[in-house]
């Protein structure tokens, strides 16, 4: 998948239109075998409607399916039920928040849950896990089938019981007569049958104001296998007889292979070179004699001249890829606009490349079975990964499977599937089982990275205060939350799709994070320009109800009104919203007076996204989700030119730390009256431009480049 | 490839490996003990910490063989009879964690660092545990988790 085609996938989820997949969503056991697996019991299927159409693409919006099993939900003869999805757990929690909707709606214990996700033979098809999508998407699509499951089994109780069903009250995994005189478990109703149901319509979920399990903190399902160890990463599956495989890399991007000596690592025992067209690996028992291998492998590459972090912004400001989005009509009417203001600022923003990293890097183990392969890697999208599988080896479906253990994390870093198809290759050639674990210099410089961009803006207000012009220009980093939350009577806001040098795609908050740090570094420029106070400022421009109660509620909680800032102590502010998350961000810094080194010494963050589903993984996720913002507001930065990436390493990537650790403090909003969205994403978004609004508080030093503090967290000169 | 005896967890094993390999990578893929992570390869992440001889040990960074008459304890071999340690059951207590790739190296920090201070100070804490590295962002809970389990163990012993 080209990056063009990733960033594609991440708009058309913001926009909410359908995905562009080709796959054909045929699962790969037929209904026998898959009831078969599943041992008698009941199974909540889905009816092709076309209100599903959104979530799940062309696989349940087509009208070829009566062969699938589409199957979500299945209740065995012991009361235990097995929730099927193609969302994966990467750590932002939806294996505890999913069957935490599903035990709600079923009336059913949480710990009588267990998520089958991810495994691209057993679930029904999906795009992938990213854009905040599993929890306004995932959630309700399951709550669906759990509706159906409950009524199919009180209808079943009400027949045998030769009862209205309408009396019948269905709890904690049984349904009872109103007086308990009778009572049957969910495993007793559907004991030793195998039945089927077809969900078509949508039924009625249980309001929020009425949650016993969803919107109760239930701690990560399974913790206790990450505190032991036992948890199987993606990196962690043996499987017998399983070799060690390794990837010979080019010396840079572009680079075209000039001459290749395998001779010597051919001679090594019990290693096995594999050459095909521009592919070449090694195969071991040990990953140490394949590393060794490796190096053994003689070969020149010619590596072209390429643009680096040099003039990198002019570069994509002048290299553009496509038309620009967004309305250019009302340009005429905007500079008028600009012009009759009372106050004009103008100013431009960058923001770097940076790198997910992952704590585990892209893994993958693959296995060939009479003609099946089977691949356990760590991937947001499976089936994605099947479908690239399928296309490298000329292969249908149903003779693909991925599986995707809960992994290292991605943080939109891991839609696609290099090291299965490695794995995959050296497997075929080695005909055994092959583990290919990327090296971290490997996954800094083969992987992708959050795109780079230039934002340009222009904005004009009142004397008063109200903002009635506002120019936005972003160049290559993207379109997500590009537009503007506050009021304004005159606006053009335009995306600049650009060539970019390096390989880019999706990241945790991707262009939001840009967005956001220019615009709300603007508009505390304007608010000093108007000599006015920032929330204040703000406040005056915006009408969304939502996002001035989380600004309220951060700024209370941070006490704003009383934090007056002073050159070694700054106070910041910012806030936006982004893929249904309403967020706003209070940043306290200090600044060495010796050392000119930035350190964030507090940040409070108030956030809301409708309903909540399990305030401690929210909280977990906003916490997170601050602490990551740091590395790319302060420090993380890809050093790149001719073709390679010069810091590769840990040791030259400086990720955020313990001591960069500031006193976080979140308020959740829980609006019970409002569905909920995702909320792995827009937490990162208010930190940069609050850090930087402080750093201009204390020092009058306004930074507009992420990373602000790049070297060694010091203000710039 | 040479023979060398390695004492994990308690138990003797005796491991045939070109005598350079990482103990890391003899852990993981010669003993099946992946509770220890691969992150960095240079020390930087401390996913690969074990305690050798109660030390926390980047074991990327050594060779197997420098292992070798050490006692040497992995994320595995923490739980005792079915009971967690005062470390581990904090972190469950806190949800210290979200993808859980770190936690065994943070963990492997935390129990050599309450080894050495039952009640460590600040200062102490962040110059124990700035090498490990979590990507998610979970330091606070992690924080939370090591004052909770320093109070364990000052208030009785580690387990």
């Amino acid at each position: 998948m080209s990056p063009h085609e990733l960033q594609m996938l991440e708009r058309e989820q913001n926009f909410g239109t359908s995905g562009g997949d080709t796959t054909d969503g045929k699962s790969q056991l037929d209904r026998r075998d898959f009831l078969k697996f599943l041992g008698g019991g009941l199974l909540v299927c889905l009816t092709p409607l076309p209100s599903f159409a959104q979530e799940s693409g062309h696989a349940f919006g087509s009208h070829e399916l009566p062969t699938d099993i589409s199957a979500w939900l299945h209740i065995d003869a012991d009361g235990r039920v097995k929730v099927f999805t193609g969302k994966v757990e990467v750590g932002q929690n939806i294996r505890t928040s999913l069957a935490q909707a599903v035990a709600e709606e079923l009336r059913v214990p949480f710990d009588s849950i267990t998520m089958i996700m991810g495994d691209t033979d057993l679930v029904p098809w999906d795009m992938g896990t990213f854009g905040s999508r599993t929890t306004p998407t995932m959630a309700p699509q399951l709550r669906n089938m759990a509706v159906a499951g409950r009524e199919l089994l009180v209808e079943m109780a009400a027949q045998r019981w030769n009862t209205d069903s309408s009396k019948l009250i269905a709890a904690a995994g049984r349904v009872a007569t109103p007086d308990g005189s009778k009572s049957l478990t969910y495993g007793e109703l559907t004991r030793g049958e195998a039945l089927v149901k077809s969900v078509a319509g949508d039924p009625p979920f249980t309001p929020a104001t009425d949650w016993k399990i969803a919107g109760t903190p239930v701690p990560k399902a399974n913790g206790r296998d990450f505190v032991t160890g036992k948890h199987q990463f993606p990196s962690d599956v043996v499987r017998p007889g399983m070799m060690f495989g390794a990837v010979l890399r080019p010396d840079g991007f572009n680079a075209t292979l000039a001459s290749l000596d395998t001779s010597a690592a051919e001679k090594m025992p019990s290693v096995k070179v594999v050459h095909e067209g521009d592919f070449t690996g090694v195969v071991a028992d040990d990953p140490f004699l394949a590393e060794r291998a490796l190096k053994l492998i003689q070969a020149q590459w010619s590596v072209p001249d390429q643009q680096g972090n040099q003039g990198l912004f002019e570069y994509l400001k002048n290299s553009p890829d496509g038309k620009a989005e967004g309305a250019d009509h009302a340009a005429d009417a905007l500079a008028q606009a600009i012009a009759g203001a009372d106050v004009q600022l103008e100013a431009r923003y960058t923001v770097e490349y940076i790198a997910h990293a992952p704590l585990e890097p892209r893994a993958a183990v693959a296995e060939w079975n009479n003609g099946k392969l089977t691949v356990w890697t760590g991937t947001q999208r499976p089936f994605g990964v099947r479908e690239e599988l399928m296309q490298t080896f000329q292969l249908p479906a149903d003779k693909v499977r991925v599986l995707q253990p809960d992994m290292g994390s991605g943080y939109g870093g891991k839609h696609t599937g290099e090291a299965a198809i490695e794995a995959a290759r050296l497997s075929k050639a080695a005909g055994k089982p092959v583990k290919v674990v990327w090296t971290r210099e490997e996954e800094f410089t083969w992987a992708y990275f959050r795109p780079a961009g230039l934002i340009e803006i222009k904005a004009g207000a009142r004397r008063d205060g109200t903002l009635v012009a506002w120019e936005f220009h972003n160049y290559n980093s993207g379109p997500a939350a590009i537009g503007t939350p506050y009021e304004v009577a005159s606006k053009l806001i335009q995306y600049h799709p650009a060539k970019s040098p390096l390989r880019q795609g999706s990241y945790r908050g991707l262009a939001a994070t840009a967005n956001h740090f220019a615009r709300e570094s603007h508009m505390d420029e304007m608010a000093h320009a108007l000599k006015m106070d920032p929330v204040a400022f703000r406040m005056k421009n915006l009408s969304n109800p939502r996002l001035k109660s989380v600004l309220q509620a951060a700024t209370d909680k941070f006490g704003w009104t009383v934090a007056k800032s002073a050159p070694e102590r700054g106070y910041g502010v910012a806030c936006g919203t982004d893929k249904g998350g309403f967020v706003a961000t209070c940043a306290e810094v200090a600044i060495d007076p010796a050392t000119k080194q930035v350190r964030i010494r507090r940040v409070v963050e108030a956030w809301e996204s409708g309903a909540i589903v399990n305030p401690d993984g929210l909280r977990n996720q906003m916490q997170g989700a601050i602490i990551q913002a740091i590395g790319g507001a302060l420090f993380e930065r890809i050093l790149f030119g001719n073709g390679r990436v010069q810091n590769p390493l840990f040791s030259k990537y400086r990720l955020p730390r313990f001591t960069d650790t500031p006193q976080v403090e979140i308020v959740l909003l829980d609006r019970k009256d409002l569905p909920s969205a995702g909320a792995g994403e827009t937490g990162l978004v208010g930190l940069a431009p609050a850090v930087g609004n402080a750093i201009f508080a204390a020092t009058g030093k306004r930074l507009r480049s992420m990373p602000m503090t790049p070297d060694d967290n010091k203000l710039p000169a | 490839m040479g023979e060398m005896l390695l004492n994990v967890n308690g138990k003797p094993y005796t491991v045939n490996a070109p005598a350079e390999e990482s103990l890391l990578s003899v852990l993981r893929n010669h003993l099946n003990l992946t509770g220890t992570k691969y992150g960095c390869g240079e020390g930087q992440c401390g996913a690969c910490t074990v305690l050798m001889d109660g030390a926390a040990t980047r074991s990327c960074s050594i060779p197997a063989a420098a292992a070798a008459g050490a006692k040497i304890t992995t994320i595995e071999g923490l739980e005792q009879n079915g009971r967690l340690t005062a470390v581990q059951q904090a972190f469950l207590d806190e949800g210290a964690f979200q993808c859980g790739y770190c936690t065994s190296g943070m963990i492997m920090s935390v129990t050599a660092l309450l080894r050495d201070e039952h009640t460590p100070n600040e200062e102490e804490i962040l110059g124990a545990m700035n090498g490990n590295v979590c990507r998610c962002g979970t330091y606070p809970r992690i924080l939370e988790a090591i004052k909770r389990a320093s109070g364990h163990a000052a208030g009785g012993g580690a387990r």
